[in-house]
This record gives structure tokens, sequence and C-alpha cells, in this order.
């Protein structure tokens, strides 16, 4: 059975914060990578506290975060996660993020969370992963299509940046459809509007 | 989309910054020695604090920010070197109002006048304009012996609104104090 946490490009490798920390620090500092990845407005934190969040955010074990290594130079580049289960229903919520700008449009966030679907659906056997993206973001609608994601809705001028509001574009992708393209190797990049 | 890709804590010479929890306490707590500098900054008393004991405000500072969400300090730190020499805060964010109260302080005589502040300030209204989308920033209570913050902040638009008279008691002296403040609309970008 080929290793669920390993692709091409990346492998997702667990989260050590005393490690960590110090580079979602840095990649913190980068005003456009963090306008990207949240609604709240950017703050620059001291690392040990960004550790010491982190380390309060994996005690409880309730949902997954990978750190992204490059599998050519074994170099950490982002993060992507699994959280905000819903077991009943099967449904759960994908984030990811790419710190480092030079591996920015190069498949590398695409694949990442590749793997994380293949986890989501193969090991946690969920219905349904969901995830927020916003509307100027188009880098990361293209990738979460190719990915296998589809947009379901808009939620319209949630937010206000630089002067003028933004929608925040909801997509999703279920369990069928990933298998689907799973067994007919179809990765072509689905039109996603 | 271009400004949303302008970074929003690099200014030409200088940048926002994290505090270092093991560094800066020791710069903080010389500038904490120079009565000058408090007195510019506030009506309070002068304290000055020992390295551990800024460490500690430090602490309380990002653990307010954490839990709070309406207070957001970052460290002026210079390019060339990342050596500390002041601090902008945005504080008591009323959300509902859009105001905030801003703070801006550069510690040593050394770092005055060479146009830190200038930028540090330029980020800072930026930042409450463009991302925390505030209706208006006022300041702090500034005695009026300090000319040097009352003129710099009308440079950049700011405008006195109140004016509390005789509150500063320094030096066998009386001095007014006054709050200045800016709105969105009068923000100059």
């Amino acid at each position: 059975m080929e290793n669920l946490f390993t692709g091409k490009l990346v492998r997702l490798g667990a989260p050590t914060p005393s490690v960590d920390a110090p580079l979602f620090a840095k990649w913190s500092r980068d005003s456009e990578y963090a306008r990207l990845l949240d609604t709240d407005p950017p703050t620059l934190m001291s690392a040990k506290s960004i550790q010491d969040e982190f380390e309060k955010g994996l005690e409880d074990q309730k949902g997954y975060i990978f750190i992204i290594h490059t599998l050519a130079e074994n170099k950490q580049i982002g993060f992507v996660g699994l959280h905000s289960f819903d077991w009943a229903n099967g449904n759960g919520w994908a984030s990811i993020g790419i710190g480092e700008r030079e591996y920015w449009g190069k498949g590398y966030g695409t694949e990442a969370m590749m793997l994380v679907l293949r986890f989501a659906f193969m090991e946690l056997n969920l219905h349904r992963v969901s995830l927020a993206v916003f509307e100027f973001n188009a880098r990361a609608i293209k990738s979460y299509g190719k990915a296998g994601f589809v947009i379901e809705g808009r939620e319209r001028e949630f937010m206000n940046r630089e002067g003028r509001r933004w929608d925040i574009i909801n997509m999703g992708v279920l369990r069928d459809e990933w298998m689907r393209r799973e067994i007919t190797g179809i990765k072509e990049i689905k039109e996603t509007g | 989309m271009d400004n949303l890709q302008q970074q929003l804590f690099e200014g030409s010479r200088v940048r926002l910054s994290a505090i270092d929890l093991e560094k800066d306490p020791d710069v903080e707590s010389k500038w904490t020695h120079d009565p000058d500098y408090l007195r510019a900054l506030s009506p309070e008393t002068v304290r000055p604090l020992a390295p551990f004991a800024v460490k500690k405000r430090y602490e309380s500072i990002e653990k307010e920010m954490k839990e709070k969400r309406n207070s957001f300090y970052f460290t002026i730190r210079l390019k060339e070197d990342d050596r500390l020499i002041g601090f902008t805060r945005i504080e008591w964010i009323e959300w509902n109002n859009g105001a905030g109260r801003l703070t801006l302080g550069v510690g040593s005589p050394e770092d005055r006048g060479k146009g830190y502040g200038s930028e540090s300030l330029h980020m800072i209204l930026r930042y409450a304009f463009a991302e925390l989308n505030l209706f208006r920033l006022g300041t702090l209570a500034i005695p009026t012996y300090n000319t040097g913050a009352i003129r710099f902040l009308e440079r950049a638009g700011f405008v006195e609104e109140v004016r509390r008279r005789e509150w500063v008691n320094r030096d066998g002296k009386r001095w007014d104090a006054v709050y200045l403040s800016l709105l969105r609309d009068e923000w100059k970008r």
C-alpha cells in the first residue's frame, strides 16, 4: 500500500510546535499571505506566543494539522489541516496555507490538498469536505478545483479590505465525486465558474 | 488587487514587527529610565521598569491581543539590522463604532527626527483604515509641552478636538493636555 502521506512533490508530516512556530511567525510577516488565510486582521505575535497557541490547539487532538514538506529538499513550506468535524454526518473542514511564496502556483499546495482529501476519505471516511476561500484568491480557487472541490455558494460582501467588500466563496467535495476521480484517474480541472 | 499585494508591515527603512520576549525587554527598560521619554508619552507618573517587568508587560499585551481582539501592538524595527527602536499600538477599539486609539513612541533620542516615526505612522494608519476598517482614530492624552508629537500628528491630518486645561503638573508648572483624532475620510493615503 502506498504511503497515505506522501505524494510526488510533497509529504505531510506531524507538527512540532517548537520547530514550526518560528516558521509560522516568519510567514505571518507576509501580509499578502496573512490576508489570503484569514478574515481576522493579521497580527504579529512573538514566536513564543504562537508556540503556546499551537500547543494548546494540539492538546485535544480533535483536528489534524500537517506540516507540508517538499520531497526534494525536505523543506517546510506550509501547513494543511482538517478540523471542525461533524462526525454524525461525516463532514469536515479543510484549510491550507503555503507560507513560502516561491512555492506558490507550482502545484505544491494542490498536491498537499489532494493528500489530505485522500486521508479524509480513505482513513477518516468522511462524506464531504468543505472549505471557504476569498474572492480575491484566484490562485487558490483554481487549485481547489484541481483537487476536486466545486463552488457551492457565495457569502456576499463578507469582508472589507483595502476599501472594498469581497465575497467569501464556499466550496465542497463529496466522497462519491472524489472516488470517481480516483478510479477513473480523471484529474482534469473541473469547471468551477 | 494591487493594494492587497502591497505589504502592510514593510516600510522602506523600518518595519512593524512582533515582540521579541528575550531581547526587547533590555532595550525598553533603558527607555523607561529616560523620564523625558515617558513624560512625552503621557501625563501619568513616570515609572522606570526593570527588564523582567517589561517582559511581564509584553506578555500581558500579547494575552490581551489574543483574548480581547480589540488591541493591536507592533514593535518598530530598523530594516537594516532589526534593531528595536519603538512601538505603535491601536487599542480600546469599539467595533460597533469603528473607533480606536493610537499610540506611537520612538524610544531613544538618537532615533528621533529621522523620519522613522513618520514611516511607521504611515503603516499603522493604513492598517487602521484599510484593514481594521476603523472610522476614527483618536490619540491618548498628549501633554502640550510635547509640541513635536502634536506637529507630527497634525502633518498626517490629525486635528485637536479636546483640550483638558491645566491637567498636567510637572516641574512646578501646569500644562494643558490635548486629544487629537483622524477620521477615515481625512486619512491621506
